[in-house]
């Protein structure tokens, strides 16, 4: 007489699968409810908002705007169907999207490295910091969080303008100030500090990831005689390399898709020298209003970063370290 | 005890270099905050010092005349009013949606949440042009419907928040309210809700600020000068081919950080954790 089968037992009566080889589910619990206990209504009510968004406002433009690339649009009439040809006149006749390319490429490839290299640097001796952790960690957290806002672009134009604090201050020392927003070759590098200088969030994302690290690792490698260098290379760095991964991904991707900096702080100019790809894209969609076009510049940059991330991700089995190896 | 000598000194340079390095970084607030407060004509001379000779309060009032006719309360009730809203909205229904990932069993769960994770990398500026066309064609260009709606849907961060938070909450608790007779629409609002309070502050918080220093959303659908943001309305004002009162502009930029540095400053706990917790976005 079984008066109650035990749940093992059950569940290999509604699955057939034997008690050990069960996977656990995608948030790493073991599937222990029968499968009855399905709620495939209430389910889809509470999600409904979410699918009816996703649908409407991101699954659908990009499809449409998929097609809007191949078509010739300007918004007064409809579109008008011309294959590839966006996408031939962009990478062939369009010296603009070449230079936007150059600008952003050069943008991203050196403000997002600053960035996180200040964020981790500053992490790593932060978390040594005992006293006063917090008032640091809030302020060099501030300036990430004012540093996307139109205000401190406005500010950021005059901070490096012809009369601003930056020239003032090597007046003072006896040094000539420059034209930093005036000359092609130095206005970029304004931009880039302006993301260098917002390392807040992701000094924060170090700091916890730091924080995770077991410090018996630190003690155990001390018994045996570990120096603190070695230690940074043996335990802290391999441990923050999921962090590193993570950090690594979204500002790349942040920096790819820049926008108020360029239009607020330079304008693109001069002579185009900081023509940020999305800045580029702005201007095709919404001053010339050749949708098609920006459409095809969408997906080109989508693409890209696309390829990027695949690509950190491909190369991210060599050097990150789990701990659940 | 010259170890703990050695240990004192080593603390001390550690804090003065922290310090020296702070000031820096803060320096280009401060220095637009002072300059706020410099008679116009003197906002670039000797710019890089930071106290006005004398404190020009006034730069705020005038300042706060605005442009066209239009002074700041408009555009601050503006900003106020779209950051509000979306606010309300984002977070009862990033919950609503959170609760069904994290506490109901559906089919095609996982699926749903996958795309969730994709979606959250998605920059706006993707979807930015077929939107745009899409609201063309709906008739509202020029409303606060493109910049609120979207946020009525579930932002993927703040769902991901939020079930991070709800898996700490026991499945007890729920359960228990099972045998007591609730259902799962009465479990979501009686149980979980009220538990998942400080994870909808924390989303609040950043909906605030993000939609407060929201750019682009505002340029390219508002047209009418009277609904526009602080944040367009600034751009405009500051415009430095017509910017004659340098110190009102200042103050206007100031003015415009405030709120978000207040809010940063009262509520810094929440950002801190939520950004730990689940280290995206800042």
């Amino acid at each position: 007489m079984q008066p109650q089968m035990d749940e093992q037992a059950r569940l290999q009566e509604n699955t057939g699968i034997p008690p050990g080889k069960r996977p656990k589910n995608f948030l790493g619990m073991k599937k222990r409810k029968p499968i009855n206990d399905r709620e495939n209504g209430m389910g889809y009510l509470f999600l409904s908002p979410f699918v009816i968004g996703t649908v409407g406002f991101t699954l659908f433009p990009i499809l449409y705007s998929l097609y809007l690339s191949f078509t010739d649009y300007t918004l007064g009439g409809t579109p008008q169907w011309i294959g590839f040809q966006n996408y031939v006149e962009m990478f062939s006749n369009d010296a603009m999207f070449q230079k936007s390319m150059q600008v952003t490429f050069l943008y991203a490839g050196t403000a997002v490295p600053l960035r996180l290299v200040f964020a981790l640097l500053i992490a790593l001796i932060l978390n040594k910091v005992v006293e006063m952790v917090g008032l640091y960690r809030t302020l060099l957290y501030l300036p990430s969080v004012v540093g996307g806002s139109v205000g401190v672009a406005i500010m950021w134009r005059q901070l490096f303008g012809n009369e601003g604090a930056i020239n003032s201050i090597l007046n003072t020392i006896g040094l000539s100030g420059h034209s930093w927003l005036g000359d092609p070759n130095t206005a970029i590098w304004t931009l880039v500090i302006l993301y260098g200088w917002q390392f807040g969030s992701s000094m924060l994302i170090f700091l916890a990831g730091l924080r995770n690290i077991p410090s018996t690792f630190y003690e155990a490698s001390a018994v045996d005689g570990a120096k603190p260098i070695q230690q940074f290379f043996m335990i802290t760095l391999p441990m923050l390399t999921p962090v590193i991964l993570f950090n690594t991904i979204m500002q790349t991707i942040q920096g790819f898709m820049a926008f108020t900096p360029a239009f607020v702080v330079t304008e693109g100019d001069p002579i185009n020298s900081t023509l940020l790809y999305i800045l580029y894209m702005y201007r095709q969609a919404f001053e010339y209003f050749n949708m098609g076009y920006a459409a095809a510049l969408a997906w080109v940059m989508l693409i890209i970063i696309a390829i990027f991330t695949a690509l950190i991700f491909k190369s991210s089995k060599y050097w990150v370290h789990y701990e659940d190896n | 005890m010259d170890y703990r000598k050695k240990k004192r000194l080593k603390k001390i340079v550690q804090h003065t270099l922290l310090l020296i390095f702070t000031a820096i970084m803060l320096y280009p607030i401060v220095w637009m905050a002072g300059s706020s407060l410099k008679e116009s004509s003197q906002v670039f001379v000797d710019s890089h010092l930071i106290l006005p000779e004398s404190w020009k309060f006034s730069n705020y009032v005038e300042g706060w005349q605005g442009f066209a006719g239009i002074t700041f309360t408009t555009f601050f009730k503006n900003s106020l009013f779209i950051t509000t809203v979306s606010t309300i909205g984002s977070i009862i229904f990033s919950a609503v949606v959170a609760y069904s990932f994290s506490r109901i069993n559906f089919k095609g769960r996982k699926m749903w949440f996958v795309i969730m994770m994709m979606t959250m990398m998605l920059p706006f500026e993707m979807v930015m042009i077929p939107q745009y066309i899409m609201f063309n064609w709906a008739g509202w260009i020029d409303t606060y419907l493109p910049l609120i709606l979207p946020s009525f849907f579930g932002v993927p961060f703040f769902i991901f928040l939020i079930m991070q938070f709800i898996r700490t909450i026991p499945k007890e608790l729920d359960q228990a309210a099972r045998i007591d007779g609730c259902n799962t629409i009465s479990i979501f609002f009686r149980i979980i809700v009220p538990l998942i309070v400080p994870a909808m502050m924390t989303a609040a918080i950043f909906s605030f600020y993000w939609r407060w220093d929201d750019f682009m959303s505002p340029l390219i659908y508002l047209q009418t000068p009277e609904k526009y943001p602080v944040s367009l309305a600034l751009k405009l004002f500051s415009d430095p081919n017509s910017v004659t009162n340098w110190g009102a502009m200042f103050a206007m930029t100031t003015l415009s950080l405030l709120p978000i540095i207040i809010i940063f400053f009262i509520f810094q706990r929440y950002i801190v954790d939520g950004i730990s917790t689940s280290g995206l976005k800042g």
